[in-house]
């Protein structure tokens, strides 16, 4: 393979515009002037003012309860479903299931809120909290079980037909055997849910009460009176935490991938 | 026993949190506003009788008859079908350079697609309105190179809700487009070229179709979510920026007529629904293809 002018000119302009607003909106965050267009020199006062700002650091742990809680539930019903998607073999209402799982992946957020709200209101359930988790964990389930099917798809199901042969029950071969070979696809089925419920604007404020703004709504508010080096502080601070993250997790994952290979190499040789 | 319990809780988990809510939207479209909170009539405790009397069709004909809805239905869907075009149209050469970028440049490539797409959606919005905005960066920038001599007016424009659409999907249209290129096997556009195609002949015709499925993946993952966008609409298009996402809000939020946000949710989700089944059986398509 060779790389032609072309493809240079292609990855360096596409991966400058996806990351030239970013290190922007970074760089002003650290401006002294509270106009955020016009540089007047180094300061990191406005995370001292983030971080006295009550408010904002309320939302940020209701933010981060209901991130913790949606994404367990989400991870376990994801897993479920993808199991149930992948070797759940024939049942009643499969193509419905399958369009459940498919559908929330993409519907707008507009109608998911609305329709939950007004089932939440009809039922009778106070908005708060668990109102919120209970729509995170249903539209992220279905990132999990997309991110965990994909992986179950491409594992050797002898694996598991040996440990039953074996005398293992269906839920002993699934926990020794399937659990620890799709953990990776699990954790960042987990990870997923839980960035997705942190970023979720529209959704939370059709199921937030009075008392549970989240992180986002609070963002958004902020943001629609203009730009503010407070915001831009409090982006910058998201951001790190995402890439660490995300940079974490790909160097865990391909350690994991490493001594996998490492041991299946051994297991031949040996 | 242990099967049926694995299908149930699942099942029965999105049967009551997805499925029953758009019963609700539906009934709530056919119900008329009250003063009471919650604000519409009629309910089920009246009987059944008196609930289905009470049921009509004027939110929809209310719809019809004015030409704001009918014009923001239009007006999204011109958006949405221009913005994924545009987004094709970005996406495809970055894709395209990561499948041919050495081998062990690619996973490095593919995390820098995909960190943006884990970060706020809001905040990669925000970042724009710093940019477009008449003092912004990018008027800075063209005044300082000369090539204009007044500032532009992007932000509060159809244009900038354009920008920010392409800029905030992009991830989706690039990995599984990048998937395809990633998969097609080299010696078929050796081949084709050997046997007398020029590059960009072997490109169109064997490049092209090979990499459809991600195209076509890409495309629905940009159009739909597109077509009710809320959040770019709000932040970055003006006031005569008319997407049904932002029109839907403001009738619930702000007019609180919650029978007529239902009724605009309803006939968005039947706009909707032929793409939706379409991108559900390609997936579905792609995962037994891959199995």
């Amino acid at each position: 393979m060779r790389l032609s002018w072309f493809n240079v000119t292609s990855l360096t302009l596409g991966f400058a515009f996806l990351y030239l607003p970013m290190l922007i909106l970074i760089t002003y965050s650290f401006n002294e002037s509270k106009l955020v267009t016009v540089w007047a020199g180094f300061s990191t006062k406005w995370y001292g003012e983030l971080l006295q700002n009550d408010a904002f650091l309320d939302a940020a742990w209701i933010t981060l309860k209901v991130a913790v809680i949606s994404s367990t539930f989400a991870t376990v019903l994801g897993t479920m479903a993808a199991y149930v998607l992948v070797r759940g073999g024939r049942f009643l209402g499969r193509t419905l299931f399958s369009g459940m799982i498919y559908a929330p992946l993409v519907m707008p957020e507009v109608i998911t809120g609305l329709s939950l709200l007004l089932l939440f209101i009809g039922i009778g359930l106070d908005r708060g909290v668990m109102t919120i988790v209970l729509a995170h964990t249903t539209f992220s389930m279905c990132f999990v079980s997309v991110v965990v099917s994909s992986r179950l798809i491409s594992f050797d199901r002898s694996l598991e037909e040996a440990a039953l042969d074996l005398g293992c029950s269906a839920f002993e071969a699934f926990r020794l055997v399937t659990l620890p070979i799709i953990a990776p696809a699990v954790i960042s089925g987990w990870l997923l849910a839980f960035t997705l419920s942190l970023d979720d604007l529209v959704i939370a404020s059709f199921t937030a009460g009075p008392a549970s703004t989240t992180l986002p709504i609070k963002i958004f508010s902020a943001v629609r009176l203009g730009v503010s080096p407070e915001i831009n502080a409090l982006s910058t601070i998201m951001i790190a935490i995402v890439t660490v993250g995300v940079i974490t997790a790909s160097i865990v994952s391909k350690r994991s991938l490493v001594r996998q290979r490492n041991e299946e190499r051994a297991a031949v040789q040996g | 026993m242990q099967r049926f319990v694995l299908i149930a809780v699942p099942y029965v988990w999105l049967l009551a949190l997805f499925m029953v809510p758009f019963a609700i939207v539906f009934k709530i479209s056919l119900s008329d506003i009250a003063l009471a909170i919650p604000p519409y009539t009629p309910t089920l405790d009246d009987g059944f009788a008196a609930f289905f009397a009470g049921l009509d069709f004027e939110n929809f004909a209310f719809l019809a008859s004015d030409d704001l809805y009918w014009k923001a239905y239009l007006s999204s869907l011109q958006i949405a079908v221009l913005s994924t075009a545009m987004t094709l149209c970005v996406a495809y050469p970055i894709a395209y350079g990561m499948a041919r970028a050495p081998e062990e440049w690619r996973p490095t490539l593919m995390m820098l697609v995909i960190l943006p797409f884990w970060t706020s959606f809001l905040i990669r919005v925000y970042a724009w309105i710093g940019i477009l905005s008449t003092e912004g960066f990018l008027n800075q920038f063209l005044l300082w190179t000369g090539i204009i001599s007044d500032p532009l007016t992007i932000l509060n424009t159809n244009a900038a809700v354009y920008i920010g659409i392409v800029y905030t999907y992009l991830p989706f249209m690039i990995l599984p487009i990048y998937a395809a290129l990633d998969r097609l096997d080299g010696s078929l556009i050796e081949a084709a070229e050997d046997l007398g195609c020029s590059r960009f002949q072997a490109f169109w015709l064997v490049t092209i179709p090979l990499s459809k499925n991600g195209i076509i993946a890409g495309c629905f993952l940009v159009f739909i979510p597109a077509l009710g966008e809320f959040v770019i609409p709000t932040l970055l298009g003006g006031s005569d920026t008319l997407m049904i996402g932002k029109v839907l809000w403001e009738e619930f939020f702000n007019n609180r007529d919650w029978p007529v946000a239902s009724a605009v949710a309803v006939i968005l989700l039947l706009i909707l629904i032929i793409p939706i089944v379409l991108f559900q059986r390609n997936q579905q398509r792609q995962a037994e293809e891959e199995a």
